[in-house]
């Protein structure tokens, strides 16, 4: 049985500052080393000032992952000597004489699995070395300390996984759980990032790092159960190792580097006394935390006898979530819902476009309004969404600019039919002999009035007029 | 102009309008040249030290709301940052460091308009006993040059000693501000950890070190401890002292109070029959004062020295890791050189002292080797704790002289380094628990002085600096002889 493991890590990009220090927290719009000050470069005499917003932000995560959070946690040194880490020491968590790290053990459930957090931890994140021209080998190397700091939130899990789809699953899950949360923004570049572990039955444990993208994780995932697998069936020992992925040949390497066999001395950071997080504290975190999204999504199927399909889609994105709780009555909820995830969806589906687009609640709820009324069809209602979401202009408005008025008159529609049976006198046979190609026609009506044909009213009067 | 004089006494004189800032400040400046060349207690001069006085007499003659030091002249130990001036921690490797900040108590100090003078002399990153281990030579004792001045805050306590200044700053992990203060014949508090603020204190052990002041009288220290103690924002280690004013009621003696005489520190092998005579001098004299004393044994004090550089150095090592030479440091071509051997070679810089305690920290807390040696430390460090709080249940203070032996010559130790380690015996106690500690001047036996140490319990300074003063009332000592 294959077994994953994976080790998430995810910067707090929503925090204003620096875990130690009044820095930026958002390092990416600066140019490089000008997001820095003496304490985020471990200057001679500086000393780390705990972000207490940084802790509570981390219990959240811990509490949403329904974790164990214990009364105080405690901050310690993981010693290495790296480029990138400016006290060659991170200031990190650790659990070894019980919890001390923000959060001991939870849970997340992927379809029918529960995947156990084994723990969550508070750090910070280092700065990032580039190489120039992009090779290890290249003689320069350039180090940004604008990183240097960052909150970062640290979640392991048990090696619960069986498949790489279930690991696929479960970032979805927890980037969707991220997000709501109001903490993290996994989809910035760097922001969230994961390395996993895989093992076989009969084999050993294979830790995968440097892997840029849950895409790549998912990639190497495979790649890496495929290698052990056909290792494994010619006899040949899985060596326990770290391996690197390399994401220009899209395989897995073997570090040459003993990270394996490093002792990072781990002692207590003493410049940073004990934080207590008391039962009030926590109460508070619980109360303002933002319903999560299985909850929501229960809600819209119970309440508004919305599909499980359309409630996941809209329960899962803030965005959307957003544009409907504020969007819906009791009586249209169920249309709003469907018009978001039908063509709201298609002109809004990136985080890019939602951030620019002008569309607001009430333009949907007067699009619903207006195609109830029957004052204008489906389709009208979509081109309009069109225009709606580049310009914000009043739905009235944009109705009447764009003349997307419903045509009901009959008599205006039956002139229309009367034209498109003498151009199409092929298909009004076939209507004739089979019925069910009578969209054709249907289709035909609604190019020439641009979608603005009563769909009931013309099949109708079709139907009639093929009868004659 | 006599510059043995105390700080308060300098103030009255200041404010009386008998002189100036300025002109005391140029008496001490020139008192430097005369006598620095021997001594060697200053790494560097403030350049604007005169000019920084005459603003302060500018302020005082205009009227203008001025600070409570009136332009006092002050010394501060070479591991303290000060903005735009070199802080070199008595290192190659920081030879031109220049810190972009102002450290806390400096900033405190500033505030109040004390005058500083220049950088103390220090053994390297504060590690050591008698400022042999400075990479820049030692200082020597302002009471007789062939003697070592104690360490590691020697140049500060000699500063002080030779009258190049009327108070200093130093910081204290092992003994660094009493042991100086005891081989100078100076005041050296080590107050109570958290209560002044470390920032901008290069870090050699932060778990245990405080800065401390060093002065000529007892009230001297309280008055500087009134400037520069108290809770930080930018050290979340310190903690809020209410505002205490150290020097109200300093003089209300000790009558009725109760001293535990440590008997592991007053008992040991390696102390030398004149400062044996002076404990019991120290003692006759507390009991003259109204106090009660009584023999009290701490079984675990005979480990405390090596838990002592188990944890010291486990920190040293986390602490000094940074000196990587590639943020800031010295000029060393990286060209031609791998990560790990442009590391070793540019922090090949570090002296021998330093070298060694590294070196250490890198074993004691290491996976295979943390359970004998760093885990231990911790456990000795708790077991102290736990043996100190139950004897302040029962005592006032805890005494004991602090040094073993007298200052010694040059030379004469350095070789030894378990011998060097020993000298601590007394003093790192107070680090470990986090407790107060004093050392007071007591006695200059052929021509050399012993500092006898009172231990209190935690932000009990006040009551600390009442046996100090009474015990100071007490003797009548020498001029220093430079």
């Amino acid at each position: 049985m294959t077994k994953i493991g994976l080790e998430i890590h995810c910067q707090l990009t929503k925090l204003e500052s620096k875990l130690f220090c009044s820095c930026k927290a958002n390092y990416r719009e600066f140019e490089p080393n000008h997001n820095i000050c003496p304490v985020c470069m471990g200057l001679p005499g500086s000393l780390p000032r705990l972000n207490q917003k940084a802790v509570e932000s981390a219990t959240s995560i811990a509490l949403a992952l329904t974790c164990d959070t214990p009364e105080k946690i405690a901050f310690f040194r993981k010693n290495y000597f790296y480029p990138d880490l400016p006290k060659n020491f991170q200031i990190t968590q650790l659990n070894v004489y019980g919890d001390m790290s923000v959060g001991g053990e939870g849970y997340v459930s992927v379809e029918d699995k529960k995947i156990k957090i084994r723990r969550i931890q508070l750090e910070e994140d280092p700065g990032r070395i580039i190489y120039e021209g992009a090779s290890e080998r290249t003689k320069i190397t350039l180090v940004d300390y604008n990183r240097a700091g960052t909150p970062l939130v640290e979640i392991v899990t048990d090696p619960d996984f069986e498949s790489p789809r279930q690991v696929r699953l479960f970032l979805n899950i927890l980037s969707d759980l991220l997000e709501n949360l109001g903490v993290a923004e996994p989809g910035l570049e760097g922001a969230m990032r994961a390395d996993g572990n895989v093992s076989i039955e009969g084999g050993n444990k294979v830790e995968i790092k440097n892997i840029g993208s849950f895409h790549d994780l998912e990639k190497a995932l495979h790649f890496e159960i495929t290698r052990q697998q056909s290792l494994f069936e010619r006899d040949i020992e899985i060596a326990q190792e770290t391996r690197h992925w390399d994401d220009r040949r899209k395989i897995t390497v073997s570090s040459r580097s003993k990270e394996e066999d490093q002792d990072y001395r781990y002692f207590l950071e003493n410049d940073i006394p004990w934080v207590k997080i008391d039962q009030s504290t926590r109460d508070r975190l619980k109360e303002n935390m933002p319903e999560s999204i299985s909850s929501k999504k229960e809600r819209y199927i119970e309440k508004f006898d919305i599909t499980p399909q359309v409630a996941d889609i809209i329960a899962s994105d803030r965005y959307y979530s957003k544009l409907f709780e504020n969007a819906y009555s009791d009586h249209n909820a169920k249309d709003i819902a469907n018009l978001i995830t039908t063509d709201v969806i298609g002109f809004i589906d990136t985080k890019e476009k939602q951030q620019n687009s002008k569309i607001t609640s009430k333009h949907l709820s007067d699009l619903i309004d207006a195609i109830n009324s029957k004052a204008i069809t489906r389709n009208s209602a979509k081109v309009a969404l069109q225009e709606i979401v580049k310009s914000g202009k009043d739905t009235k408005n944009v109705l009447q600019e764009m003349d997307l008025g419903q045509v009901s008159d009959s008599s205006e529609i039956d002139t229309i039919i009367s034209k498109i049976f003498e151009d199409e006198k092929q298909a009004v046979i076939d209507a004739k002999e089979r019925p069910e190609t009578v969209n054709f026609l249907v289709g035909k009506v609604m190019q020439k009035t641009k979608g603005k044909a009563d769909p009931v009213k013309t099949l109708e009067l079709i139907k009639s007029k093929l009868n004659q | 102009m006599n510059l043995n004089t105390s700080i308060l006494k300098y103030i009255e004189d200041v404010k009386s309008g008998t002189f100036t800032a300025e002109e005391f400040t140029a008496v001490t400046l020139q008192r430097i040249k005369d006598v620095d060349g021997d001594v060697h207690a200053y790494l560097s001069l403030n350049d604007s030290a005169l000019n920084d006085a005459k603003l302060i007499d500018k302020k005082i003659s205009s009227g203008e709301k001025i600070g409570q030091c009136y332009g006092f002249p002050i010394s501060i130990k070479d591991n303290i940052c000060i903005t735009g001036t070199k802080t070199t921690c008595a290192s190659k490797i920081l030879e031109n460091f220049i810190a972009p900040y102002t450290s806390t108590v400096v900033n405190r100090l500033q505030n109040e308009d004390a005058v500083i003078t220049g950088k103390t002399n220090l053994d390297e990153f504060a590690m050591g006993l008698t400022t042999e281990f400075s990479a820049f030579g030692p200082t020597k004792n302002p009471w007789n040059l062939d003697y070592v001045p104690g360490g590691s805050s020697g140049g500060s306590a000699a500063s002080v000693a030779a009258n190049e200044c009327l108070a200093s700053l130093g910081s204290d992990t092992g003994g660094s501000v009493r042991n100086p203060a005891s081989f100078c014949s100076v005041v050296g508090l080590k107050p109570t950890y958290g209560l002044i603020s470390r920032y901008g204190l290069i870090s050699y052990a932060n778990s245990i070190e405080q800065i401390g002041p060093m002065t000529k009288t007892v009230k001297d220290s309280a008055f500087l401890l009134n400037v520069i103690a108290g809770q930080d924002a930018n050290d979340d280690t310190t903690i809020d002292n209410n505002n205490v004013n150290y020097l109200e009621n300093i003089e209300d003696g000790i009558e009725g109070k109760k001293i535990g005489i440590i008997k592991e520190m007053t008992t040991s092998e390696g102390l030398s029959s004149e400062v044996s005579t002076a404990t019991k001098d120290a003692i006759g004299d507390f009991e003259s004062l109204g106090a009660s004393c009584e023999e009290i044994s701490l079984p675990t004090i005979p480990y405390t020295v090596a838990a002592y550089y188990t944890i010291t150095s486990t920190e040293a090592g986390s602490n000094l890791a940074r000196y990587d030479n590639i943020r800031y440091g010295y000029d060393l071509e990286s060209e031609g050189y791998e990560y790990n051997s442009y590391i070793s070679k540019s922090r090949a810089k570090f002296g021998p002292e330093v070298t060694r305690r590294i070196i250490l920290g890198g074993f004691v807390p290491s996976a295979g080797h943390a359970g004998k040696y760093f885990l231990k430390a911790l456990k000795v460090k708790s077991k102290l704790i736990l043996e100190i709080n139950k004897a302040f249940e029962k005592f006032d203070y805890l005494i004991a002289p602090t040094a073993p032996v007298q200052p010694f010559k040059f030379g004469e130790k350095i070789d030894d380094p378990v011998t060097l380690m020993l000298l601590d015996y007394n003093t790192v106690t107070a680090n470990l628990t986090g407790k107060p500690a004093i050392s007071v001047p007591y006695r200059v036996i052929n021509g050399l002085p012993i500092g006898m140490q009172i231990m209190a319990n935690s932000l009990k300074e006040k009551s600390l600096f009442q046996s100090a003063y009474a015990l100071e009332s007490k003797t009548q000592l020498p001029e220093v002889p430079l």
